[in-house]
């Protein structure tokens, strides 16, 4: 399961930091988007990955399972969230203002 | 355990509230409610400050959960000073936007305290996820204020800037992930004795966050690789806003400052001062590349967002040097360079709007309507920003340069500052003669300026003399706080109580 999270972590940092390189600010969210899931699957993981174990106290529980991660990363996700609608909002604004979608404002010279 | 320690992150949060409810009754409700909250948040932080002249760490426990299992607010010194530069900051900022400025858009003020919130919540925290939270707020609500008032090219630089944070908050993530999967804990003072009880084959994790982290901080507070967001987002914010994004950068150095002396500080063992090696130089050449931006604008606005680069680069000099003497020196310069900045952004925009369409940039323009009041201001601007004496700048240099004598390091230290202070003695000198000499007599544009502003211009450039002429209370006071800062043993016990506290070995012998 270890090999399996972290690979996926790996594939989407990748797939973001890809995205995130390119000029068009619509691929840039999600670049972006892609980056802060890998994010908080990082941030849940940092808990040690165990399955059907208590959260809570429990007297006959063998191994806890660690609930802060989650917490974290509820928080995460709330915060990731809401800043990405700001970014496509600005990435509207900016393509209204700008003319178009490169995200120095200036138009590809092809 | 008194509440008041909450009432800087409350108070505008509150106030913020209160405006976005009675936002239908207009302009006057609405400012008289902010500047009020401001004014009470100024008060509050002086009397916060009063209390840590003693060198107590007052800890809030947020619904009174206790230390390393709840969030704490840890109030010491350094965070009392900084929650009151921000608050005397923003009440002159606040006061500037008075003007009319801050009716260019929606909700200037409630953005305004929110942005307060964040600040004064990140320097009071004291639990690592509690800072990416509060860090979180100050950003969405400079988001907007960046935005504040439109325009093509506040969009263009709010994208950039908006873009490279949400990067940052990402690798914030990821730093804060691996240190709770390493140590189990968030709870800053808690993190600083699991650090020293680390595992040998845990280190090398920590040690990537703990860089991580400062590339982070770094990101914030515009070192070197880092900074070149600043100037066209700084340049392009409204006035006031500008003003305001001075603490910001400060905010950065105040976080490295804070996890570099106490979670790595002295008594972090192997992983002790991880960021000081790369502060000095990456300070000094960030203060390098600032002074040739200051050298090479050719728009007030832009000379003054470089000259901020410049102030963090001297800081991080500054704090790189790690003895007691270099950090109060620049705590010391930090008060100063945040605040005369603060007032040089204000004081831009009150020149770009008396010269008409020129604006800011450094060409022929109609003659400003008042030339005597605004060189004087001017000159006393840039005789602070530069370092001249009698004022508060010079004071802030000769400090730094008198900590860096014995250090190794000392002719670097002494050079760049030196060189960078007499490459923006030029470029001022340059801006003060093409904006109030070189002009054209016939255009004037009749434009004056509002007493409100004024007040606030005049206001934030004074505290350079007066910071000068009670140069040595303020000195003293920054020693005093640059030592608790060296101890960070005491903050660990303030905040998780003398019990917890890992077993030191005695060395005292029976007789």
């Amino acid at each position: 399961m270890e090999i399996l999270i972290s690979t996926a972590i790996g594939f989407l940092v990748a797939c973001g930091i890809y995205l995130m390189l390119r000029a068009r600010t619509m691929d840039v969210v999600i670049g972006l988007t892609l980056l802060s899931y890998a994010v908080n699957l990082f941030l849940f993981a940092s808990g040690r990955l165990v399955s059907n174990s208590a959260a809570l106290i429990s007297p006959d529980a063998a191994a806890y399972a660690d609930p802060l991660p989650q917490a974290l990363v509820l928080t995460a996700i709330v915060i990731g969230f809401g800043m990405t609608s700001f970014l496509v909002v600005l990435a509207i604004r900016a393509f209204g203002d700008l003319g178009n979608d490169h995200v120095d404002g200036e138009a590809s010279k092809k | 355990m008194s509440h008041w320690l909450i009432m800087p992150v409350l108070l505008p949060m509150v106030a913020a509230i209160l405006m976005l409810l009675t936002a239908r009754l207009g302009r006057t409700v609405e400012r008289s409610i902010s500047l009020l909250s401001m004014l009470g948040l100024v008060a509050i932080s002086v009397a916060l400050l009063n209390t840590t002249l003693g060198g107590d760490y007052q800890v809030y426990a947020v619904g009174n959960w206790v230390a390393p299992f709840g969030i704490v607010l840890v109030l010491d010194r350094l965070s009392a000073l900084m929650v009151l530069l921000t608050s005397v900051l923003a009440l002159f900022s606040l006061l500037y936007a008075c003007n009319g400025q801050d009716r260019d858009g929606r909700h200037f003020h409630v953005l305004f305290h929110m942005q307060l919130m964040g600040l004064n919540g990140a320097f009071l925290t004291g639990d690592l996820f509690n800072l990416f939270v509060f860090f979180e707020i100050l950003l969405i609500a400079s988001y907007g204020l960046l935005l504040h008032g439109g325009g093509p090219l506040r969009s263009r630089a709010g994208l950039h800037y908006v873009i490279l944070n949400l990067a940052g908050s990402a690798l914030f993530l990821v730093a804060i992930g691996a240190l709770y999967g390493m140590l189990g804990t968030l709870n800053m003072a808690d993190l600083a004795v699991k650090v020293a009880q680390a595992e040998p084959e845990q280190l090398r994790l920590i040690h990537i966050s703990a860089l991580l982290l400062m590339v982070v901080f770094g990101l914030k507070a515009a070192l070197l690789p880092l900074y070149f967001w600043l100037p066209s987002a700084y340049s392009s914010a409204s006035p006031a806003v500008a003003a305001l994004f001075a603490i910001m950068t400060k905010v950065g150095i105040y976080s490295i400052i804070r996890m570099f002396m106490l979670v790595f500080g002295i008594e972090a063992g192997v992983l002790s001062h991880l960021a000081q090696p790369w502060l000095l130089p990456l300070g000094l050449v960030t203060l390098a590349l600032g002074a040739f931006g200051v050298l090479a604008s050719s728009c007030l606005r832009r000379q003054v967002a470089y000259l901020v680069v410049v102030s963090v680069g001297t800081l991080m000099a500054g704090v790189g040097l790690l003895t007691v003497e270099s950090l109060a020196a620049s705590l010391y310069y930090l008060l100063h360079s945040t605040l005369i900045t603060g007032g040089m952004f204000l004081l831009a925009d009150v020149i770009a709007r008396q010269r008409g369409d020129v604006g800011s940039q450094l060409r022929l323009g109609p003659t400003v309507t008042q030339p005597l009041l605004l060189s004087t201001l001017f000159f006393i601007g840039a005789l602070a920003v530069v370092g001249l004496p009698p004022l508060s700048g010079f004071i802030g240099k000769l400090l730094l340069l008198q900590a860096a004598v014995h250090e190794p390091s000392m002719a670097w230290f002494w050079a760049v500052i030196l060189i960078a202070s007499f490459f923006a003695l030029i470029a001022l000198s340059r801006t003060g003669s093409a904006l109030f000499l070189k002009t054209d007599d016939q255009a004037v544009t009749g434009v004056r300026v509002e007493s409100v502003s004024l007040i606030a211009v005049v206001a934030l450039l004074l505290t350079s003399p007066l910071l000068a002429f009670y140069g040595g209370a303020v000195s003293s006071f920054t020693t005093d706080a640059a030592e608790q800062l060296m101890q960070p043993m005491n903050y660990i016990e303030g905040v998780l109580g003398s019990q917890q506290l890992p077993v030191v070995a005695t060395t005292e012998v029976a007789p």
